[in-house]
């Protein structure tokens, strides 16, 4: 499928999605989402995100580090979660959660998989505390041991619309925590039986955003991540 | 300037939803893709040679496991011969029995089925569905969760619902480490409502198998399948895995369904450009093939990729059909929320309310929306009176019976008190009075008091470390002083060695008498056949409490 023929389709979700309509549709690579947000937004827009990739990632040993994992897409060419959160903003949160409970943190990139499971997985087995978070680009994430099956979990956010910056925060801490050892109260769950009904679809197109920069031949990624 | 028409339309809930343009080349299509094969078969000494337009050489695992183990062959070159449009009239026509045409769709190919059915219009469908529901008698299953994980208020809703009349009923977790207090809740809680309800947690496959085996649950639903490879391998499964896993629940004694369903494929990214329904009547041939006795199909948690493209609510009913073609119990969604509109939630529930299925709902959430944790259904708490109505007013079985206030108070007391009972003769955190007296009168979690959750998880942990079984549940609940939910929970491990629940479709009455395909098979042909409403049921649906009597007057 072509950039022009992706760039129309995209169009014609925000024109369906955004029932208040205050403003006619805008062009695909709006500033600023119209409220609600598909994940339209340019690098430019989100602020100072820079990721760089540094070789196969390692095994840690150190004991007090989280690895964060992100999807293929994952600000190379998506840079906001479903509801317009800049990706910037993603991992500042889950960083300063982190750091709030004194540990440290460490990215990976995968591309062997976008599933949300099998990245937090990966990124747990990596962790030098066994602990991992994997994070998609529309914003589902799960916090991850690296001894549970890889379908099981700690702390799952399946419903992407529904997190916003401070829940990012709160899996930070309480991934730390666990890193710890320690046994956090977990991050409250938030249902909106709503979201379905206007995202899943969406949902599907950003999906198949990262699956086609999928890569089963190629091993994951340590990143340098500096967030301005 | 805007027109005011406009303005009043776009704030509708409709137009909430989430539409989006059909996009062929990633399979966001519901049905008659231009990409989906075309139907063919050849087979050379008994061996399938080729499939839907793909030789042997050219397989992939799907299509190595159903050209193995998933069709007919004795009549396949027949019936994939045959017009598609003389068996779509043959599907809907009430003179050709279902035991006539169980051979017939059993030996078509995946693109042969979804081909098929593409012939015929959601009315034919419906009617084609009353003749190929497996059991004769329809019914209904039921979601039992809170936002807060809570067994006291679990236990009362799930009592709740086996008066209400689910035959049923399925929990799954907020947090994946309450499963055993959940699956050990919604137990007790609907042997309490009506004893011979089959219960179900659906969490990681593992886990949900282990609860089974503890015999803290009686079936399992949430065994998914997929229509491609690569969806598969993504969860690190192949069809061989999950027939492996079937196994398991058998060898236990344990019935269980697959589930799969329309727009999972393309969710997860790899339709590799076919469309929803041919992909999912692949899936409900390795459902078939892996010997599955059912499937829970109907887009379940996928349905709002089906629901955003054009057609993809008459593709649901289709899929739904394949399933019964194949002679597999179908519980047939209805679940998940997919739409702003009361409107198109009805009209989609409609394709499976009036035809009735093995399960018309899979489930109906017996609690407020708020506190699904299937992340909302398509029917909730609220919309009880609504099917009741409904089912009233056209004179169809829905699987629910009006109830009285009184009733399911005391029912609710019964169940807090019967896991409160549980819970202190098995050592976990105490259940107050407080507690038990708020999940009495409790709509939802936002009328229960908060419990411990740290305290409550560790129990949960060491629960599965102890080995606690369905026999050390029966035990407290003796001691306790519930010997009648006892003996019904016992009655349902006990039923594991008989094993007659593992029938194709079947359920428990409340004398634990089986109701299946095999000793109740539908035989509807036409007006007056198949399934009849007693009178005695018909009473009973027909009397609501809001209803005025003339005698009163």
């Amino acid at each position: 499928m072509d950039q022009a023929t992706l760039k129309e389709l995209i169009a014609q979700v925000i024109r369906d999605v955004v029932a208040e309509s205050v403003a006619p549709a805008a062009a695909p690579a709006a500033a600023t989402p119209v409220g609600g947000g598909v994940a339209t937004m340019s690098p430019a827009a989100v602020g100072e995100l820079r990721i760089a990739e540094a070789g196969d990632a390692q095994r840690g040993t150190d004991p007090k580090e989280v690895v964060v994992a992100l999807s293929p897409a994952f600000s190379t060419t998506l840079h906001e979660t479903i509801i317009g959160i800049p990706h910037a903003v993603v991992l500042k949160e889950i960083c300063a959660g982190i750091e709030e409970e004194g540990m440290k943190y460490r990215f990976v990139r995968l591309y062997r998989t976008a599933d949300v499971g099998f990245l937090a997985h990966e990124a747990a087995k990596l962790s030098g505390s066994g602990i991992g978070i994997g994070i998609q680009s529309r914003g589902t994430t799960v916090i991850h041991q690296k001894d549970l099956p890889p379908l099981s979990n700690i702390e799952l956010f399946s419903q992407s619309p529904l997190i916003d910056a401070a829940t990012f925060r709160a899996i930070g801490k309480n991934a730390a925590k666990y890193a710890k050892g320690e046994t956090p109260q977990p991050v409250p769950v938030r249902n909106d039986q709503m979201a379905r009904p206007k995202y899943q679809a969406i949902a599907a197109l950003l999906h198949n955003k990262e699956t086609t920069l999928c890569d089963l031949s190629k091993k994951t990624q340590a990143l340098q991540v500096s967030i301005g | 300037m805007r027109s005011k028409r406009f303005e009043v339309l776009d704030a509708r809930p409709v137009n909430q939803d989430g539409f989006v343009a059909e996009w062929p080349e990633v399979g966001l299509i519901a049905m008659d893709g231009p990409n989906d094969p075309k139907p063919s078969i050849t087979i050379e000494n008994g061996v399938v040679v080729e499939l839907d337009g793909k030789r042997r050489a050219d397989f992939d695992m799907l299509d190595t496991f159903i050209a193995t183990y998933g069709m007919n062959l004795e009549r396949a070159v027949e019936v994939n011969a045959m017009d598609s449009v003389r068996l779509a009239h043959m599907l809907c026509d009430i003179n050709v029995p279902r035991h006539e045409l169980i051979p017939l769709t059993t030996a078509m190919t995946p693109a042969k089925a979804a081909e098929v059915v593409s012939k015929m219009s959601v009315l034919e469908m419906m009617s084609a569905v009353t003749k190929f529901r497996a059991r004769k008698t329809p019914a209904n299953q039921c979601h039992v969760t809170n936002v807060a994980d809570n067994p006291v208020q679990i236990a009362a809703d799930a009592a709740e619902a086996g008066l209400r009349g689910f035959a049923e009923e399925e929990t799954t977790v907020g947090i994946v480490r309450y499963a055993p207090f959940n699956a050990l809740a919604v137990l007790v809680g609907s042997q309490t409502g009506r004893p011979g309800i089959l219960t179900q947690c659906a969490v990681e496959e593992a886990t949900e198998l282990q609860l089974g085996m503890r015999g803290l649950t009686s079936y399992a639903e949430t065994v998914s399948v997929y229509g491609t490879e690569a969806v598969f391998m993504d969860g690190d499964d192949t069809p061989w895995s999950k027939a492996f896993l079937a196994s398991s629940y058998a060898s236990r004694g344990l019935k269980m369904r697959f589930t799969s369903g329309t727009g999972s494929e393309v969710q997860m990214g790899f339709a590799e450009g076919k469309s929803m329904l041919y992909l999912e009547s692949r899936c409900q041939f390795i459902t078939k093939a892996a010997g599955s006795q059912g499937t829970q199909n109907g887009s379940v948690s996928c349905v709002g990729v089906p629901a955003a493209v054009p057609q993809g609510i008459r593709a649901i009913l289709a899929e739904n059909l394949i399933g019964m073609m194949l002679d597999l119990e179908c519980a047939s969604s209805n679940d998940q929320s997919f739409t702003h509109s009361d409107l198109r939630r009805v009209a989609r529930s409609l394709m499976q309310f009036v035809p009735g299925t093995d399960f018309i709902c899979s489930g109906y959430s017996s609690v407020p929306n708020y506190d699904n944790m299937f992340a909302g259904g398509n029917w909730d708490a609220d919309d009880f009176d609504d099917w009741l109505i409904l089912q009233r007013d056209l004179r169809v079985d829905g699987g629910l019976v009006p109830v009285v206030e009184e009733d399911v108070v005391a029912i609710r007391r019964k169940a807090a008190r019967a896991i409160q009972a549980t819970f202190r003769e098995l050592g976990l955190p105490e259940i107050t009075d407080a507690e038990v007296e708020a999940a009495t009168y409790a709509h939802g979690s936002k009328d229960m008091p908060a419990r411990n959750v740290v305290e409550d998880l560790k129990a949960a942990d060491e629960l599965m470390n102890r080995e606690v079984t369905g026999l050390d549940v029966v035990q407290a609940l003796i001691k306790g002083g519930f010997e009648d939910v006892a003996e019904a929970v016992f009655n349902l491990v006990k039923h594991r060695m008989a094993g007659d629940y593992l029938h194709t479709a079947a359920i428990f009455d409340a004398q634990f008498r089986v109701d299946s395909a095999v000793n109740n098979p539908n035989d509807y042909a036409g007006p007056m056949t198949g399934y009849q409403i007693s009178d005695e049921k018909w009473e009973r649906i027909k009397t609501i409490r809001q209803a005025v009597r003339p005698e009163s007057i």
